[in-house]
């Protein structure tokens, strides 16, 4: 791609884009001061209280005026930028607090169909050759912590000989070659310079061909907005220079982030220091999330 | 355990916690039946009109309009299916050309004015016709359909047939690539390992002439029933023959995938092996039975050379059985593919619901409208070949009717 054509797709994308970073930008104002308010308590809860039957963090007119009004994010250049994620899977711990804070950060639906990440626990039973999987989502778990919106494993191992068990967060992969950005029909779907595959709400019609064509099912439809969603890495937080936050609430550091331009940054260290690897590589899609520690049953 | 979201979709194994709620629903298994059905029809109306073969011409005409009456309705199940209905538009204004979907609304558009443009060039004689017999509001719509044309010498029919000729030549690849088009929207996806197939758009052209010969069967044999007009011989013979091709070679295309799948052997095989036996056993053995109908009785009335009242009875069902067969496997298809987890560890079990935007209801709807105009359509442009009466006659019974009721008036 030459210069020229650069600058076009700049001219024809702008507006969209920009209107999206600002709305990205509310959301994430709003969201900040729900959790300031709530402070030590249960934030999930207060949230829920906050906004009726549907739970999101930000309600209606929030989002609305986040649509209308974006703010500006100043001296952020996408071209100065690579964002790339780091998943140790070693050390995850299954608390599952990274849920927790993207569903509050990003007024993500606060039941079990909807995320933009979740973590998979992998646990291979005596003699066993092949992994017992599941999710949070799992009825079984749900029912354990008797609602969707707190986020637990349950202890169901406790009475089984394990072998061998470990967790694996999962999230958009911010692949290189999307097959959401390839099949999305009207463009709403975009790959951004400095990385992450960001969703324009105000031009998506719906259509949710893209849910159906990530092959990591990381993509969800929001059902009152009729629009499709999934994770931008914290768009919002990233142009500002903080983490994501889930990168931010891992409490044993199993979710590394940052910029691949600079080579001391958390992920270029990880990444060199580490044998990486990708899901589902056979896919063809090029993820830029990378983890240590997978296993073959991992799907 | 409380839920906070209503549409969950059950499942077994391990599937991702976004697949519980199902992207695409029984909206988006009509639709390519519908196409479907556009295609066949399409292609019987042109067996006359292009390849000139006689014993279609009694019901080209009735076959395009059918075509034109279920291409109207074709991108409905989109619509109410679309999250943003309003923004459907984008997808036209803005195309993402890498995106097989962003085609639609050029290849659909382009396929109706086709449509409309050849119903006018075949029906045009009639239209001014009847806008001569006809007499009140009804004379006055027939003026305006003639769009001011009203020259109906050898010389200008000629033209018409020419003309309409050529739009149905270009039909018929438009048809293939409408319905192939969509089978690659399905085939083309690598993220699903029952859709990714290269035979995909092969086995959706082939069905939909099944399903839409099958179709065109029904309709005439119900029509002339209710017309109370003969059924030819010889158009039911010929409609065999595009059957039974159909059916033979759609069943092996269809056969060979299953074939190729299990042969291959794939990660997660066991698990397409249980969507076969589990979520959707009922489909598969409609689709395979309805066919397998098909096949068998469409070879027996070849092979013995059946005529008359038999050959209507027994291939009124097998076109029955093709439309039936056909909707399943379109089913097995979009919920199957979607019933089967992309962890190739689960598998879900979609049940449809009964009322609201997506539902069976819609469906319903969805799928009468398309007779509804259909029957309104014959009754403005009758595609019978038939005499056009001048309508006094009409009126005199309706006279007749009401010098009967004054006079019981008086009595
Ligand atoms: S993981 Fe899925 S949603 Fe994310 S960029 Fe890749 S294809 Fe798109
Ligand atoms: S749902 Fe929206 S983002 Fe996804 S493919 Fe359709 S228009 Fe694009």
């Amino acid at each position: 791609m030459n210069t020229q054509d650069l600058q076009t797709e700049e001219e024809t994308c702008g507006m969209s884009r920009r209107g999206f970073l600002g709305l990205l930008g509310k959301g994430a104002v709003c969201a900040g001061a729900i959790v300031g308010a709530v402070g030590a308590g249960s934030a999930i809860g207060a949230s829920e209280a906050g906004s009726g039957k549907r739970a999101y963090q930000q309600n209606d007119k929030q989002f609305a005026e986040a649509v209308n009004n974006p703010p500006k994010i100043p001296e952020y250049n996408w071209n100065d930028h690579q964002w790339a994620m780091g998943v140790d899977t070693t050390r995850c711990i299954g608390c599952l607090r990274c849920m927790e804070a993207c569903k509050m950060e990003n007024s993500v639906q606060m039941d079990a169909n909807h995320n933009r990440t979740w973590v998979e626990r992998y646990v291979y039973l005596e003699g066993s050759n092949t992994a017992l999987i599941d999710s949070q989502a799992d009825p079984k778990n749900i029912a354990n912590a008797g609602s969707e919106t707190k986020f637990r494993f349950d202890n169901r191992y406790k009475d089984v000989k394990v072998e061998k068990a470990f967790f694996v967060a999962k999230l958009c992969n911010q692949c290189e070659h999307p097959s959401c950005v390839e099949v999305c029909p009207t463009g709403a779907t975009f790959k951004s310079k400095d990385g992450p595959v960001l969703i324009d709400t105000t031009y998506c019609i719906g259509c949710q061909y893209c849910v159906q064509a990530c092959p990591y099912g990381a993509r969800s439809f929001n059902e009152s907005r009729g629009t499709a969603e999934k994770c931008n890495w914290c768009y919002h937080r990233i142009t500002k220079g903080l983490n994501p936050a889930c990168v931010e609430v891992c409490p044993t550091g199993s979710r590394i982030f940052g910029d691949r331009n600079d080579p001391e940054s958390p992920v270029s260290l990880f990444i060199r220091n580490n044998h990486v690897q990708v899901l589902k590589p056979e896919m063809g899609n090029a993820p830029n999330v990378f983890y240590v520690g997978l296993d073959k049953e991992v799907v | 355990m409380e839920h906070v979201f209503e549409h969950v979709t059950p499942f077994v194994g391990y599937v991702y916690p976004n697949e519980t709620d199902f992207p695409w629903s029984q909206l988006i298994v009509i639709y390519p039946y519908i196409t479907g059905l556009v295609a066949g029809a399409f292609v019987i109306s042109s067996l006359h009109h292009v390849f000139k073969i006689k014993s279609f011409a009694p019901i080209s005409r009735f076959a395009l309009l059918t075509a034109l009456c279920f291409m109207i309705f074709a991108p409905s199940p989109l619509l109410f299916h679309l999250g943003q209905p309003t923004r459907a538009f984008n997808a036209v204004i803005t195309p993402h050309w890498t995106s097989a979907m962003a085609a639609f609304g050029y290849v659909a558009g382009f396929y109706l004015c086709l449509l409309i443009l050849e119903v006018w060039f075949a029906f045009r004689e009639d239209i001014v016709a009847m806008s001569k017999a006809r007499s009140g509001i009804m004379g006055k719509i027939y003026g305006l359909l003639t769009l001011g044309s009203d020259d109906v010498s050898e010389h200008a029919l000629a033209i018409d047939h020419k003309v309409a000729r050529i739009l149905s030549m270009i039909g018929i690849p438009a048809a293939c690539g409408l319905h192939g088009y969509v089978g690659f929207v399905f085939g083309s996806l690598k993220s699903r390992e029952w859709w990714s197939s290269d035979l995909m758009p092969v086995i959706f052209l082939l069905s939909a002439v099944g399903s839409g010969v099958g179709l065109v069967i029904v309709l005439y044999v119900i029509v002339s029933k209710y017309r109370k007009t003969p059924i030819i011989d010889e158009t039911m013979r010929g409609l065999l023959y595009v059957m039974f091709t159909g059916v033979a070679i759609v069943m092996v295309i269809e056969g060979l995938e299953i074939l190729e799948m299990f042969y291959k052997a794939r990660e997660g095989v066991e698990t397409v092996r249980e969507l076969i036996a589990g979520p959707i056993w009922v489909g598969m053995y409609i689709q395979w039975g309805m066919s397998v109908f098909a096949l068998l009785t469409t070879s027996a009335l070849l092979l013995f050379n059946v005529h008359g009242k038999r050959l209507v009875t027994w291939l009124f069902l097998s076109g029955l059985a093709m439309m039936i067969g056909v909707l399943a496997m379109r089913w097995n298809v979009v919920i199957g593919g979607q019933e089967l987890s992309k962890t190739m560890r689960g598998l879900l079990t979609f049940t449809p619901e009964l009322f609201g935007r997506e539902s069976l209801f819609t469906v319903l709807i969805i799928s009468i409208c398309p007779y509804i105009l259909l029957f309104l359509i014959t009754k403005l442009l009758p595609p019978w070949n038939e005499k056009i009466e001048p309508d006094h006659r009409v009126s005199e019974v309706q006279n007749l009717h009401r010098i009967s009721l004054g006079m019981n008036q008086t009595q």
